[in-house]
């Protein structure tokens, strides 16, 4: 049995099912981080003294995490763009980049978890601290989570390119809306942790 | 049926789009630098906050409508974001009514 609406659109809807699927689940995940901002908002307002980020954070190292995860966004949306150009070597090329900055991303973060916890500063260690470990870290495993799906596509996944270009192109498309969230909550995470 | 398939973009289509995405990437390098070199300023909280926040609501509508191709949704997307957005305004600032003395303790 064949899963419908992959590649065509429902007619009441105007969409395929996994394009409302993704977004309904991307929807779920404001939630998910937007309480945890929330908690943040509240914590912070509720403390008479407050450290700025960049008393405690490295900012130039973030700065780079920063830009290495806007550029995986762009090197995403261009794999789509080349898989619709019906460039298979290019599509490749543009994915492999994006998991790869996905990489670098996470050796920076660890580089900056190690050294933190070198210098004794855990999350129970202050507020701040828990707070700045909590978001980062949940951020962190949602960027392995989009790492390991845009693998697969890469990989073993893109096998359904030969049989079916347009459920695969659509595959990426939907894996690279969840990749440009997870950039989306980075560009709000850093301002607020690092620099405020 | 073509009509029942997802649109098709043709070749000029994407590549108007791949120069969109270049000059978004540009935006978003030129905007975190901006914010970055800001946060050196060392402004009072409220000003630097608001700041802050201007320049990531810009950064992120850039990625939401055109690396996300926002810009271009269905009204079903639009519906489902438009709840969600009252909902997470709501659970951004209802808990700060539970601050015994007021809004947000100075």
């Amino acid at each position: 049995m064949e899963i419908p609406y992959t590649v065509e659109v429902r007619r009441d809807t105007g969409l395929t099912n996994g394009k409302i699927g993704i977004w309904l689940f991307l929807a779920s995940e404001v939630m998910l981080f937007g309480a945890l901002f929330a908690s943040y908002i509240l914590i912070r307002t509720g403390m008479p003294v407050w450290p700025r980020g960049d008393t405690i954070l490295n900012v130039p190292l973030a700065t780079f995490n920063t830009i290495v995860l806007i550029s995986s966004s762009v090197t995403m949306v261009m794999a789509w763009a080349s898989l619709k150009r019906n460039r298979f070597g290019t599509f490749r090329v543009y994915l492999g980049s994006t998991v790869l900055l996905g990489g670098v991303f996470l050796l920076v973060k660890y580089f900056e978890y190690s050294h933190k916890f070198e210098n004794g500063l855990f999350p129970r260690t202050s507020n701040f601290l828990a707070l700045y470990f909590t978001l980062t870290g949940l951020h962190m495993l949602h960027v392995i989570g989009g790492m390991a799906v845009n693998a697969y596509l890469w990989g073993p996944g893109a096998k359904l390119w030969k049989t079916n270009p347009e459920w695969f192109t659509n595959r990426v498309e939907n894996s690279g809306l969840f990749w440009h969230f997870v950039d989306l909550v980075w560009i709000f995470l850093f301002p607020t942790l690092y620099l405020l | 049926m073509s009509s029942d398939h997802a649109a098709v973009d043709h070749a000029a289509d994407i590549d108007k789009h791949v120069k969109i995405y270049i000059t978004v990437f540009v935006a978003l390098m030129a905007l975190t630098i901006i914010t970055v070199a800001i946060s050196r300023l060392h402004l009072p909280v409220h000003q630097a906050v608001t700041i802050a926040l201007i320049v990531a609501v810009i950064k992120g509508s850039l990625v939401a409508g055109f690396f996300m191709h926002l810009i271009s949704e269905k009204k079903l997307i639009y519906a489902v974001l438009a709840l969600t957005v009252a909902f997470f305004i709501v659970l951004l600032f209802v808990p700060m009514l539970t601050h015994n003395n007021g809004f947000w303790i100075h």
